[in-house]
Order: structure tokens, then sequence, then C-alpha cells
């Protein structure tokens, strides 16, 4: 039964003929890649429309209706050496997308209004200690008046909209002074206007939003561009499911087109990619990435599969049930809906920052107006310059000195292959001082690897592997991958449940079960020593190997663990597979804390044990058991071979083979959090340098936008520093 | 002093061709590939056809 690919589901029909669709491709990195594609394309009749985006790693393509299939243009794509595949933008990023261009559309009104104003007041300052005349420097006064009011309303509105959620939920953020910042500086320079006084501060309230909107911008594309990637590798991962459309005919379809109750297909060595039941056929099935146990469990009629289960011998048909439908699934659902809502009670720093600062610049003037009035000045006078105190304290530099060293340090992370989920991630994983492991496919690879290897002659362990691309059997394909092997050999039959055999040189070869290969000795020695191991046997011959096939550790797993004990961060193990293997992990490792057989709400009981001891610990899973315990944690990450489930609740993914870039983000957080705080405390000192002059009534427009654009370079130059990765841990 | 009459109308109208210019850009999509469009003004045009047309 060879089925087809059928991949309508992503083409996008848009009227006048034309049909489109995104892809998602591997591997363009340059120009050249970028022009090869374009051409390669375009060659192609009825395409009008061949266009890459390098930013995003994707192309769009254009066809006329009807002419073309889907399937032909990933063809061309491998011909070319690229690997794609259709991709539908997730609700989230285009939720960002849109976000990203109005925060630029802001920008531009901001920049135009800023620098018109500015255009005006230069001429008003010079000429207030020259010659000009009130009725010119009202004019003047008049047309800022025009350009910033309107310019203001419409760019101020991420921190309007921001401040007055906040104070509806009651609570403080830092756009509630920014709001009153320049709500007042706008109100009292029309006032000012209209009484033919001398200073106005409408280029200070425009420039104060210009930083602070280029500084959430940079934010926001930085966070943008991860989601992307994200998205891509999503995308790459390429999950379909074989699905029946006839009683005896089946299609390829991506699992989005899937819907409960279809009847999917799944053959030995696949990976379900949906929720169901089994209904026909017998297998063995390895749940490990949903329950962490690595020994393969029986699967017939009736059994619950979850995506992520691997099918090892038989092939079955499973019908797909609705994704709660699952006793293990709902139970996962529930408690990660109370672990997500425990979390949600983090309070940013940017935040408490805000807290503490926000009621000391207002009493700071209210005590000022208070003050002149005692000392005889007029209430208008009093009043002029507590606002004055409000403008210069607005805190443009506090706004920034976070996001900043945010985007520079998600920036410095994703070269190291750390993709951030959640933007107030950083802080929480630069608090860490307990990691806590899943074992199966976080420190162990999500792939089986052969372990004895080094004693195998090269010659026999290419022709095994170039053998073993015959099996679909996970042991077999694990023979292939590890000897590197690419051609087949040809003739080769496979023998239901015991192997596959053919002829080289005119000698037999087998590869399958030991007793298939007659090395039941040599199995079973290998398997005395390890019993954790899957065995397959190899025999040409007179010659016969058995290789040891298991899950191995990640190559640096040990170098990551020891790297995070140096530093006094503990480390510890809960895994959902059985005592002996990992305790295997464990020794080997070198880690002391480990528990094995756990459920996923033991995993929440330790980690709220650990919680209530006031440690702040580091989740690390891929499994759809660790689901809840990524979110009860503190902070989380997970490998990207991770179940869909997990991926979405952990704050950090790492790309890669590696642990390494788990003891990297940590590193670079804490960096980034000693950052974070220096631009507050410089940020703060700067305030604290000219609130004298506002107080003493000494505040020009000309002071106040020094101080402003001062302040906001300081604290953007500092957290540039970020980018320097000083390795603190490795 | 009257040359501001029409001076400063003119850098104003300046100014909001620039920020027109900026929006019709932005809705254009002339910022979503930032990447891309550094590299494509430095690519080679499409090789000129061989037999000119007669």
């Amino acid at each position: 039964m060879q089925a087809t690919r059928d991949f309508s589901h992503y083409v996008r029909n848009l009227g006048s003929g034309l049909s489109r669709i995104d892809l998602a491709v591997e591997g363009v990195s340059c120009a050249a890649c970028m022009s090869k594609i374009e051409r390669g394309l375009s060659a192609l009749p009825d395409v009008t429309l061949a266009r890459v985006n390098l930013t995003d790693r994707r192309v769009a393509l254009e066809w006329k209706e009807g002419a073309l299939d889907p399937a032909g243009f990933i063809d061309r794509l491998a011909e070319l050496g690229y690997k794609a595949y259709p991709f539908e933008p997730v609700r989230a990023e285009t939720m960002e997308n849109e976000q990203a261009s109005f925060l630029l559309r802001c920008l531009g009104v901001a920049a135009f209004g800023a620098m018109n104003v500015m255009m005006l007041s230069v001429p008003v300052w010079s000429g207030n200690v020259t010659d000009m005349i009130p009725e010119q420097r009202d004019f003047f006064h008049w047309l800022s008046a025009l350009i910033a009011l309107p310019a203001a309303a419409y760019s101020g509105q991420p921190f309007f909209r921001s401040a007055f959620r906040a104070m509806r939920a009651r609570t403080t953020n830092m756009d509630v002074p920014i709001s009153i910042g320049i709500v007042l500086a706008l109100a009292m320079s029309v006032v000012e206007t209209i009484h033919h006084a001398e200073h106005a501060y409408f280029d200070a309230a425009l420039m104060l939003i210009t930083f602070l909107v280029a500084g959430r911008y940079l934010d926001q594309s930085m966070r943008r561009r991860t989601r992307a990637v994200a998205g891509n590798l999503a995308a790459l991962r390429a999950e379909t499911a074989t699905k029946f459309v006839g009683a005896d005919e089946i299609s390829e379809v991506p699992i989005a087109a899937v819907q409960a109750g279809d009847i999917v297909l799944l053959r030995p060595g696949e990976r379900s990619t949906v929720d169901g039941s089994v209904i026909e056929g017998q297998s063995k099935i390895d749940q490990s990435l949903i329950t962490g146990e690595t020994l393969p469990v029986k699967a017939g009629p009736g059994t619950a599969v979850y995506a992520g289960t691997l099918n090892l011998s038989g092939a079955l048909r499973v019908r797909v049930s609705a994704a709660s439908e699952g006793t293990l699934l709902a139970e996962i659902s529930r408690l990660l809906e109370n672990a997500v809502q425990v979390r949600s009670r983090y309070v940013q720093l940017a935040d408490r920052a805000a807290r503490l600062y926000a009621p000391v610049v207002h009493a700071a003037a209210v005590l000022t107006m208070v003050g002149w009035v005692a000392l005889g000045a007029s209430w208008h006078d009093a009043i002029v310059t507590a606002i004055a105190v409000l403008i210069i304290t607005c805190p443009c530099a506090l706004g920034l000195a976070i996001p900043a060293v945010q985007t520079v340090v998600s920036g410095a992370m994703f070269r190291t292959s750390v993709l951030l989920n959640s933007g107030d991630a950083i802080e929480r994983l630069a608090e860490v001082d307990r990691v806590v492991f899943d074992k199966t496919g976080t420190l162990t690879l999500p792939e089986l690897d052969v372990a004895n290897a080094a004693s195998i002659p090269t010659d026999v362990f290419d022709l095994a592997g170039r053998l073993a691309l015959a099996s679909h059997h996970p042991v077999a394909a694990a023979v292939a991958r590890a000897a590197n092997a690419k051609m087949p050999l040809a003739g080769v039959e496979e023998v239901t449940g015991q192997g596959v055999h053919g002829f080289v040189d005119g000698l037999e070869v087998r590869l399958g079960r030991p007793s298939f290969c007659g090395a039941d000795e040599l199995a079973d020695d290998i398997l005395c020593r390890d019993p954790e191991a899957s065995v397959v046997a190899f025999h040409h011959g007179e010659t016969r190997h058995v290789f040891a096939v298991r899950q191995r550790l990640r190559p640096d797993a040990a170098r990551a663990v020891a790297a995070l004990q140096q530093c006094g961060i503990g480390v510890e193990i809960l895994s959902g597979d059985r005592e002996p293997a990992v305790r295997h992990a464990a020794q080997s490792l070198g880690i002391q804390e480990w528990r094995s057989g756990v459920t996923p709400s033991d995993k929440i009981a330790r980690i709220e044990e650990l919680k209530r001891h006031s440690f702040r610990v580091l989740m690390v899973g891929d499994g759809m058991n660790d689901a809840p315990a990524l979110a009860a944690a503190h902070v989380s990450m997970s490998p990207v071979t991770a179940t869909h489930l997990s991926q979405a609740t952990a704050d950090l993914v790492f790309l890669g083979d590696r642990l390494t870039p788990v003891v990297d983000a940590i590193s670079f957080s804490r960096k980034a959090l000693r950052l974070m705080r220096q631009n507050l405390w410089l940020a703060a000192g700067y305030n604290l340098l000219a609130v004298p002059l506002a107080i003493a009534g000494l505040a020009t427009p000309l002071v106040a936008a020094a101080a402003m654009s001062g302040s906001s370079l300081l604290v953007i130059l500092n957290a540039l520093r970020a980018h320097r990765g000083v390795r603190e841990l490795s | 002093m009257e040359v501001l009459v029409f001076l400063v109308p003119l850098a104003l109208m300046l100014g909001l061709l620039g920020l027109v210019g900026f929006l019709w850009s932005l809705r254009n999509g002339q910022y979503d590939d930032l990447e891309g469009a550094g590299w494509r003004a430095i690519a080679d045009d499409d090789p000129i056809r061989e037999n000119p047309a007669p």
C-alpha cells in the first residue's frame, strides 16, 4: 500500500485563480540559497510567485489554481538540496506579527513627532536667551502642540493600554508612572502655552515615547524571531498520519487534517502522531516519551495510544479520539491547569521596581508642591515645579532597563541554541539553585544508539548498517543510523518477527534476533553484562556479531551535570522509568538524588516539597508525563524533541544533542539579572541627580530632554555588555 | 521673519511625507524580511539571454 501525500490542507485560495502555500525550509542561510530556490521554483510552469524570506527561513509560493500539486514543490526543493514542509502559522505567531507592525507604526509616528517638535523647540530654547518675541514663541508652542498631541495619543497606546489594564486590576506596573508622566507633561504644556509661558515640554513627552517604543519593539522582535524558528522546527518535523480514506485506501495527511473518529494506520517503526485507541492489530509499543518507561508494552484492540508512542513490531489500526478522552491525558491536563495557575503569581522584576518607584516619585512631587507653597510661591508655580519633577523622573531609563537586557540576552541565547518561550523566564532562570532532570529523552538522547560500536570491525558495521536499512524495526534503524548507512543492499527480504536476510559475495547475510543468526551465546553474554540493552545479531558467512542497542546519555551530560554541581546547583533525577535504568544513569553521571517509577503527580509533589524548602527549581523534561512538573517548577526547559504539550509548557527550549545549552542558559540569565539590577540602579541614580534640579525649579525643557536621552543611552550601552557572554559556569 | 510663514509648513510637510513613506513601506511588507533584503541588493541579476531579440 503506497500512500499518496496530501497537502491540500495547507493550500490557501487567494481568489482570482491563484493558490498559495507557505513552506518552512531547512538550511537556507545565504543569498546564494535564496536565488537558487527562487529560480528553481520559478522555472516550474504556472508558478507566479516564489519568494524566500531569509529572516524566517520560509518560502511563499503562488501558482495558478489546480495546475500543480503542492507535493511537487517539496520534491523540487529536495532536488535542490533543501528539506521543506508546509507551514501553517499558529495563532500566537500571527498575533505577534500584528503586534510588531503596530509597534513599528507607533515608533514611526513618535519619531516623526519627536523630530519635528524638536525642530520647533531648539529655536525656542535659543530664543529664550536671545531676542525671540513672545508671539513667535507662542506660535512655535502652538505648532508643537498641534503635532505632539495627536502623535502622542497614537504612539502612546501601548503604554496607556497596559497602564489602564494594570489599574483596573488594582495593581501597578512600569507603564502607570510612564503614562502619568506623559499625560501630565502634555497637559501642563498646553496650559502653559495658553498662558504665554516660556517653557513647554512637548518634545520631552514625545522623545520619551520614542525611546520606550523602540525598546519595546526590539524586545518583541527578538521573541518573534525565536517563535518563528520554533514554528519552523515544528513544521519540519513533518508530522503526518497515514489515514484511511477508503476501506483499504490510505493517504498520508498532515496531522492538522486528522479529526476525531478517523482511522489511521500505525506501521512498525513509526511514531504515533495522534491520540487514540487500537481497533485492530497486535504489537509491542514503546511509551517512553509519555511515561518515561523504556520497557515495551503489549498493545492490542482497546489499548490507548498517545502521540509520541513508538510502534515496535506489528501494524496497528488506531481510531483517533478527542484529545481529552484518555485517562492519562485527562489527569495530566488537570495537573497542568493547577500548576499554571500557581505560576502566574510570579511578579516580574520590572513590576517590583515599579511598585517601589511610583509611590516614591509621586510623593516627591507632592512634597515639592507643598514645599514651594509653604515657601510663599504661587500655586501656579508650585504645581508647574511639581509636574516638572514628575516629568524628569518619568521612568524612561527604567522602562528600557529590562527590555534592553532581555533583547541582548535572548539574542545571545539564540546563538547557543536556546529558544525563549516566555519573556520573564530569564529572571526566574537566574535564581535557580536546584535542577531536576527527567531521564528518558532529556539526560539520554531521544533515539536509540549502538553501545558497543567500538568492539565491532568497521567493515562489518558498515555492511550491517546497509542491511539494516531494509528493516523498519527501531533497533535496526538505530544500527543503520550508527553506521551512517546510505545505500541499501539489493535483494534483501524481511522475515516477519525474525529479521532481514540477503546475499553478499555469495554468502548469506542476516540481521535480526540472535536465534535467527545463530548468535545466542554472544547475545546472552551481552545481556548478562547490560540487562537494559536490546540486542540485534549479525551473521555473514562465519562472522557473527551482536550489537547492543540502548538509550545513550547525551555526549556531554556528565560534563554539564558536573558544571552545575560545581557552582552549587543541586542536581536530581525524577524518572518514570524502572529502578535499574535510573540508577545506572545516576551513577554514571555522579548524581546522588534520584527517584524512579515516578508518576506525574509524584513529580509535582517532589517539586512542591523542594519549593517548601525554598529551593528555586529548574525542571528539565521532555515527556508528556513531565508537562505538569514543568509548569509547577519555578522555571522549565525542554529539548526540542519533546512532546508538543511539554514544549508548549516549558519556558525555554534547547536544540541539538548536547546538554550544555542548559548550563549556558543559566549562566547567561545570571549575567542578565545582574545587568538588569545594575540598569535599574543606574536609572534610579540618574534620577537622583536630576530630581534636586527639578525640585529647585531649574528643570527647563532642555534639561529634561538631556536627562532623558542621556540616561536611556547609558542603560542601553550597559545592556549591550550582556552580548559578551562571560561563561560563569563553564 | 515672514519667511517662517512658508518655511515652517514646508518643513512639516517634508516630515509628514517621510512618515507617509514609512507607513507605506510598512504596509507594503518591506520590513518582513530585513535579512534577505540586504542580500537581494547585492545578488546578481538574472542572466541576460544569449541571443538578443531581433
